[in-house]
């Protein structure tokens, strides 16, 4: 980074990414334990989970405040705008990514009685990993405004996509072999889309480590995984 | 001199503003002209002394000297077994020493510690030690690859000559707790894995014994049917327990990479010779094509002859109705130490598999048709075993299939230099 006359200008940038990479310090944490809590199906660990919540949003409300002030103040322009807006929108991103761990946690404590030890929650676990691995090198290539490990990470949600089509399709089988299971599968459905939202934000942030280091949005489709088969399996497997 | 009168002209401005000043301060304030001229040179006297002077002779004797290396502690701390990181009040790391470079590659000197290590358990253990003065503690996982486990201590220190009562730096040193928590983590899993899935093959085994010495106890035809079920239920026990088992030794030391250099070529002829009665009693041909050179990747030679059984026996199995199995050796250009690595691929012409399963057969106990997997023999945990050992040795599986037209099983390996 150029070091600008006014030496508290780049001491304001470095606070705004060092709150952001702690933001997402806490988000990490946050997902992971939310899937532990749902593996395990344990309540005090969900709680946790929620109890996390208020905390990551409090951050992102600093950091907006925080970048505002900037703007206002100093008027900041090419990567110091850039980087300014991009601090905005990965809190943004980070607290949606909050709020679907918190969902999850909040699913373990509803499913409480319904809940049985299917094998999916395996495919959940192995879903998650991805994810998790996604936001920590997508969080690794802001802090160190590496464009091509962002790619790499914009690049691999692919993976992400096709499990979850895997885990669809496989939720819907359970529910045809025993009705007592729909319960627990329909929030097993809504857990394995949170997570798979988590890894779209990902790619956000991917995109927006691009436009800092750029100067230029990432243009082009992703690469996607099949287009979500939303056909019932044709019979329950034996 | 000279010096002097450039940082004069650097400051003409301000001076022109000053003489402006004194001058609106003589004619209206009333302020005599000889005080005023006086206080004009004494603030032109002030410009000509170097700014870096006055702002360091300020701090001094607070902040400057902690954020600058003391040239003892690196080497202290490179002389540890153990990772280490110095930081100072604000959180900047100040020394990072080789164990934590390893924990932490992004941290920089200079930069604010949570740009390299943002685990909240971590960050919070350095708030309320900086806050308190007092030493503290915190565990956290760390995973870039296989998962890691640290706990951390963190204590304040006073490293600088300057000053002597509140804490200049902080070290964190790290001790590595993998093997410890792997182990817990196995005997967790043992247990779990275990139980669920010997109970199913138990119960079946009972029942058969119990209607043996029960209605069936004189029933010879029955006794001639049982006797074999019960048998490949046995095996199929010993089989899942000794699977149970390789999977969770490899999982404790998932996190050690392997270091002894192993030739590949004779661990995939010494894999294909060991499957040549099943392939020939399943009517299927092993073709093998090799390149020219020697090929050789750090790794556990058992490991990888586990990995290659796995996936070649697989294909015979699982493809028998394509009549061959093709396995490839190739080098590629990759992401290993020195650039290359080299890709052994696994092809059968059998029924193929669906594309929702694909990236899910690595999973433990997930298998694309329990059926067809209980009556070959398949335990669910070959791919999974096949994906730790890989993770071990930072290699990967990807895996192609076409319905009806075969799967491809292809292993990537960082491939070591060979030896001239």
């Amino acid at each position: 980074m150029n070091e600008h006359t006014i030496k508290a200008f780049d001491t304001e940038l470095k606070q705004l990414a060092r709150e952001i990479v702690e933001m997402g310090g806490l988000v990490e944490q946050q997902i992971a334990d939310a899937v532990n809590a749902l593996v395990k199906q344990d309540m005090d660990l969900a709680q946790v989970v929620i109890a996390a919540d208020p905390q990551v949003d409090a951050l992102q409300r600093e950091i907006e405040e925080k970048a505002v002030l900037t703007i206002a103040r100093r008027q900041p322009m090419a990567v110091d705008l850039r980087e300014t807006i991009a601090s905005l929108r990965i809190a943004g991103a980070l607290e949606r990514m909050g709020d679907y761990a918190k969902n999850i946690a909040k699913r373990v404590l509803a499913s409480g009685t319904d809940s049985r030890p299917l094998p999916v929650v395996r495919g959940l676990r192995h879903m998650a990993d991805l994810v998790l691995s996604a936001l920590k090198r997508v969080l690794d290539a802001y802090a160190q405004r590496d464009v091509t490990q962002a790619l790499a990470v914009w690049r691999g949600d692919e993976e992400i996509d096709a499990v979850n089509n895997s885990l669809f399709r496989e939720l819907l089988t359970y529910m045809m072999e025993d009705p007592r299971n729909i319960t627990f599968c329909t929030h097993l459905l809504f857990c394995a889309k949170n997570i798979e939202r988590i890894g779209d934000h990902a790619t956000n942030i991917a995109e927006t480590v691009y436009y800092i280091v750029q100067g230029v949005p990432l243009e082009g489709e992703r690469p996607k995984g099949d287009a979500l088969d939303l056909s019932a399996p044709v019979q329950p497997r034996g | 001199m000279s010096a002097a009168i450039n940082r004069l002209l650097e400051h003409r401005w301000a001076i022109v503003a000053v003489a402006l000043v004194s001058c609106a301060f003589i004619l209206v304030g009333g302020l005599s002209p000889l005080l005023g001229i006086i206080g004009f040179a004494v603030i032109c006297a002030a410009m000509t002394v170097p700014r870096q002077q006055t702002l360091t002779a300020g701090l001094a004797a607070s902040q400057q000297p902690a954020r600058e290396p003391w040239p003892p502690l690196q080497s202290i701390m490179d002389a540890l077994p153990d990772a280490v990181v110095a930081i100072d009040p604000a959180s900047v790391v100040v020394a990072v020493n080789a164990a934590a470079r390893k924990i932490a590659p992004a941290l920089r000197q200079g930069e604010p510690i949570s740009l390299g290590l943002r685990m909240p358990a971590l960050l919070a253990a350095v708030r309320r030690t900086v806050a308190t003065g007092k030493a503290d503690r915190a565990e956290f996982s760390e995973r870039s690859g296989a998962e890691r486990w640290y706990e951390v201590h963190v204590v304040p220190a006073v490293l600088s000559p300057s000053s002597s009562q509140s804490p200049t730096h902080f070290l964190l040193t790290f001790h590595d707790q993998t093997q410890h928590r792997r182990i817990e983590q196995m005997r967790a899993d043992f247990v779990a894995n275990a139980s669920h899935e010997l109970r199913t093959p138990l119960a079946a085994l009972s029942g058969f014994i119990d209607t043996l010495r029960g209605a069936a106890a004189n029933d010879a035809p029955a006794r001639e049917r049982f006797l074999p079920i019960m048998q490949m239920q046995t095996e199929r026990m010993a089989r899942l327990i000794d699977d149970l088992l390789s999977l969770s030794r490899i999982e404790l030391r998932e996190h050690i990479a392997p270091d002894t250099p192993v030739d590949l070529l004779p661990v995939i002829r010494e894999v294909i010779d060991s499957l040549q009665p099943l392939a020939k009693e399943r009517g299927v041909e092993v073709l093998l094509v090799l390149p020219p050179q020697p090929l050789k990747a750090r790794g556990d030679r058992d490991e990888l002859i586990r990995v290659f059984e796995n996936l070649v026996e697989n294909a015979v199995k699982y493809g028998a109705s394509g009549k061959r199995v093709e396995i490839q050796l190739e080098t590629a250009s990759g992401k290993g130490p020195n650039g290359g690595e080299v890709k052994i691929s696994v092809r059968d012409f059998g029924p193929g598999i669906a594309p929702e399963h694909l990236p899910r057969l690595t999973e433990r106990f997930y298998r694309v048709d329990v059926e067809q997997s209980r009556a070959v023999g398949g335990t669910g945990l070959g791919l999974a075993l096949v994906k730790h050992i890989l993770n071990r040795h930072g290699g990967r599986l990807s895996i192609e299939s076409t319905l009806g037209a075969g799967s491809t099983f292809t292993v990537a390996l960082p491939l070591t230099r060979p030896a001239h």
